[in-house]
């Protein structure tokens, strides 16, 4: 049970999500999970404006159903197997978050100010979180790929556009967590 | 019924994101800030591991369930793609501390305001769809 409670080390977490890859594909399918964002644009309506979204979605509702998988995990998780919910930081990273107005970092799992119900319902903070969703979802359509799809898929399969994509994830987010976030709390 | 093997391979990952905390804004923060071996120890580990059954999959050693040989489609190619896409893919991860996957997850979490990033990420995906003739790949 003590293994239940810790949290999980990178070498539990990884091996277990190489393992999700393997099984999907074991299954028959892939491991990719932005392409689900096209999937909602296509239940949506969206190949009525655009033929891009004009696809059979239901040829992905097994990713779908992975994703509500997914929901349900993040449910158990919260609900039975995580006593507390706090993150255990770096005491710099702690420090470095308060320099630029976040504060408590690590007392749970999100920052309050980015993520509570009252800054979600401010325009600044409506604004903040539409806009990194926007990112997300343009970046990895345009790169053809996320996390999952390049940097876990793409590099164990030796892909250079994976590489490069992956490269520019670093570019991007180094931009965002050292020049772009301190100006925005 | 067939696609109940999905939805507990997905309970896995639900379970998987949230114990190691990668559902968690700060370990996305402490990442990009080189202050923790956590995500990298993650994301290495599972590449290499990756590799391993990328190799199995292309000797056709490990075959689907239902015995067929197993083809991971090659990235579509393109520098500016892959870079511009990367880069803005970047700042919306760091932003929100959370890529497509763990912004299911958190749903599950019950966080409320997690669901505006996803509807922004949708509305991405479609503005891409919408625009992608004009961009460059």
């Amino acid at each position: 049970m003590e293994f239940i409670s810790q949290p999980w080390a990178w070498y539990v977490a990884g091996p277990i999500i190489a393992f999700v890859m393997f099984l999907l594909y074991y299954f028959g399918e892939r491991f990719g999970l932005s392409s689900n964002l096209e999937t909602f644009c296509s239940i949506g309506g969206a190949g009525k404006f655009v033929d891009y979204f004009k696809i059979d979605w239901k040829q992905n509702t097994w990713n779908l159903i992975f994703v509500a998988g997914g929901i349900t995990g993040g449910f158990i998780t919260s609900q039975w197997l995580s006593p507390t919910d706090t993150v255990a930081l770096n005491p710099q990273t702690i420090q470095d978050l308060a320099a630029i107005g976040i504060q408590n970092a690590g007392d749970t799992y999100l920052p309050d100010e980015i993520f509570s119900i009252e800054t979600m319902l401010t325009l600044k903070g409506f604004i903040i979180l539409l806009v990194a969703g926007i990112m997300v979802g343009f970046g990895a359509r345009w790169a053809g790929g996320c996390t999952s799809g390049h940097a876990i898929v793409g590099l164990s399969n030796l892909e250079l556009p994976s590489l490069i994509s992956v490269i520019g994830f670093f570019i991007g987010g180094l931009i965002m967590t050292w020049f772009i976030l301190p100006l925005l709390f | 019924m067939k696609y109940i093997k999905f939805f507990l391979v997905g309970i896995l990952f639900g379970i998987v994101m949230s114990k190691a905390e990668i559902i968690s804004w700060y370990r996305i923060y402490e990442m990009f800030k080189f202050q923790s071996f956590h995500m990298y120890g993650i994301i290495g580990s599972a590449v290499v591991l990756g590799m391993i059954s990328m190799f199995l999959f292309r000797k056709k050693m490990v075959k689907t369930f239902e015995g067929e040989e197993i083809h991971v489609p090659p990235k579509k190619s393109g520098l500016y793609r892959n870079l511009l896409g990367g880069i803005l893919f970047g700042l919306g991860w760091a932003l929100a501390g959370a890529c497509p996957g763990p912004m299911f997850v958190l749903i599950g979490k019950g966080v409320v305001s997690i669901l505006v990033v996803i509807f922004g990420a949708t509305l991405g995906a479609f503005l891409y769809g919408a625009f992608k003739d004009k961009l460059p790949h």
